[in-house]
């Protein structure tokens, strides 16, 4: 079967050897504000690659400045995404993605305006699966050009997507080979940072590791910043570290209305409004200005959906400490 | 006739939840999959190994998770991992079942969850493959429920975005997807399913208490295998039932719904 879709964020390996012999080891202060974060490293031409699954730990702060400060980026991989790649299209429609599963928020229901930019052929997807992503993500993060997988061979999926079928040497078998996907920018949220860079992440880590050494550009949102002495004494929760990373930024609730394991739950009451407002653009569109445009930074975002009395019973949720019924 | 102390959605999860021996590994979504993994680990299964794909391993489900990244998918889990973790058990041969839906099946029991019309340019859009295409390809057996109407089990399937038999006998091997994979059991709101063992083809199992084969018959757009003697399905029992409405999905989050 020869695949028919577009190849996104491919580089050639010795390129990228090239690239990231020059990029700093140096342990830098690399504390950023989150609006010069956006404003310094986020390009038109980028392919950006979001960490996080969907509807937990995922950038909310970053993504709702990239809307404010109206920055577009070339295309992005919809790789269990809900929330996170949604707000992306938001600030313009990209020409082609690379998409696993996208445009809905799982058992919650899916944002109709947002669909409508795929049903009417505005964006040219190319097909993958979760795994298969995930596989490109770490085909890069090893520094390679593909991995062989024996994911979605025989089907449509694999038809739309840019992979190649390949015969094993070994064993006669017959593999698909995916291609390496190194993205021009990454954003990440984690638990907790330091000023170097170095990331802890607690609970599911998704693909975040393999992204984060796949991309060119990382960008980490922490909810606090800890003293480099808490990575020295526990190096063993150094999930991502220092030598990946480019800006760190941090944002109390930055994962907010998404869930932070361990920490505060996903706002299902936010989730539930911005789904009835994707009905109609009209009333998408107030939503938007409302929640992002208007609000002159994250914490007026939180303050209109509750504020700090919110966050504690999402906290008092994700933590049972009353009433964990969701 | 007497009136039925239980909906479809509940017969499903049940039917469901009585396919895994205990010891087995799973990996499921949200909905009715894990309410069935998770009735079926209070009931039948208690040593059944649960994965999610977004990494939680092992967990203790306490309710029905949102979001297949949720603190319900890592609650008391033994393991928080990755997403190519996950689907590297799945492709090493680690997994017995997954459990999956889609908005339209064939006879083969291939599925579509990415788009109604052309691909390029859709009438519908849906979410895409997420980890059912790997699932599917990787996991020995495929349980798959959906609700049952000709307009989903249908042989026009617009796009095949999860392998089932493919074109059926010997195509999985062929297309090169691991050997002794493929489709197991299909369940509806109104029949169990299962799979020719030759032909790879689509054949009814049992039909639901108060369902005819005409029913079914009627409402599946291709031709099923059926035998001589059809069995009825097991109706849920008083265990199944207190368990799965008071442990499993007390908020009626997924029993609340309707089947159809």
């Amino acid at each position: 079967m020869d695949a028919i879709g577009e190849l996104l964020g491919y580089e050639d390996p010795d390129k990228m050897r090239e690239f990231f012999r020059k990029k700093s080891k140096k342990l830098e202060n690399k504390i950023m504000k989150l609006s010069d974060a956006v404003s310094e490293f986020v390009a038109e031409s980028d392919y950006m690659a979001i960490g996080g699954f969907g509807l937990v730990r995922i950038p909310t702060a970053f993504l709702h400045e990239v809307i404010k400060q109206q920055r577009k980026v070339a295309t992005c991989a919809f790789f269990t995404s809900n929330y996170d790649t949604d707000l992306v299209l938001i600030n313009g429609i990209m020409k082609s993605v690379d998409m696993s599963y996208g445009i809905a928020l799982e058992a919650l229901g899916s944002p109709k305006v947002l669909r409508k930019y795929f049903e009417n052929g505005g964006i040219k997807v190319t097909e993958w699966s979760n795994g298969a992503l995930a596989w490109r993500y770490k085909a890069a993060a090893m520094g390679l050009s593909f991995l062989p997988i024996r994911s979605m061979l025989g089907t449509d999926t694999e038809k739309y997507s840019a992979a190649e079928e390949i015969i094993c040497p070994f064993s006669g078998k017959k593999y698909l080979a995916v291609p390496a996907l190194y993205p021009d920018i990454a954003v990440i949220h984690v638990h907790e940072a330091d000023m170097y860079g170095n990331a802890h992440i607690k609970g599911v880590l998704v693909a975040d590791v393999d992204i984060a050494k796949a991309s060119k550009k990382v960008i980490i949102t922490a909810e606090r910043i800890v003293d480099t002495e808490y990575f020295r004494n526990n190096p063993q929760n150094t999930t991502i570290p220092f030598y990946l990373v480019d800006a760190v930024v941090e944002v109390p609730y930055g994962g907010y209305p998404a869930e932070m394991p361990y920490e505060y739950l996903f706002d299902i009451d936010y989730f539930k409004r911005f789904l009835q407002a994707a009905e109609s653009e009209e009333t998408f569109d107030k939503f938007i200005k409302e929640n992002i445009y208007e609000c002159k930074d994250f914490n007026e975002f939180i303050s209109l959906n509750g504020g700090v009395e919110r966050i504690k019973e999402l906290r008092n949720l994700e933590l049972g400490l009353k009433g964990s019924e969701l | 006739m007497k009136e039925k102390y239980y909906n479809e959605m509940e017969l499903m999860i049940c039917a469901a939840a009585r396919i895994f021996e205990d010891g087995v590994s799973v990996s499921v979504g949200t909905g009715v999959p894990c309410a069935a993994v998770m009735l079926s680990q209070k009931l039948y299964a208690p040593n059944i190994l649960i994965l999610f794909e977004a990494g939680g391993i092992a967990p203790l489900l306490p309710s029905m998770p949102i979001s297949v990244g949720d603190k319900n998918t890592m609650y008391k889990a033994l393991q928080t991992t990755s997403v190519s973790d996950a689907m590297e058990m799945n492709q090493r041969g680690l997994v017995d079942y997954c459990f999956l839906g889609g908005a339209q099946i064939d006879m083969y029991g291939n599925l579509n969850s990415t788009v109604i019309g052309s691909h390029d340019n859709p009438k519908v859009r849906f979410p895409g493959s997420g980890g059912a295409n790997d699932f599917a390809s990787s996991a020995w057996r495929t349980i798959i429920v959906s609700p049952h109407s000709s307009r989903r089990f249908t042989n026009n399937i617009d796009f095949i975005t999860t392998p089932g038999y493919l074109n059926g006998p010997n195509s999985r091997e062929k297309a090169g997807l691991p050997q002794g994979t493929g489709p197991y059991k299909i369940i509806t709101n109104l029949a169990v399913m299962n799979f020719d063992n030759d032909e790879k083809r689509m054949a009814l199992e049992s039909v639901h208490p108060g369902v005819s084969v005409d029913d079914v018959v009627k409402n599946t757009g291709f031709e099923l295998l059926i035998d001589e003697h059809i069995e009825q399905t097991e109706p849920p029992s008083e265990d199944e039932l207190r368990i799965l409405r008071n442990e499993v999905d007390p908020y009626r989050v997924v029993i609340g719904k309707k089947a159809q």
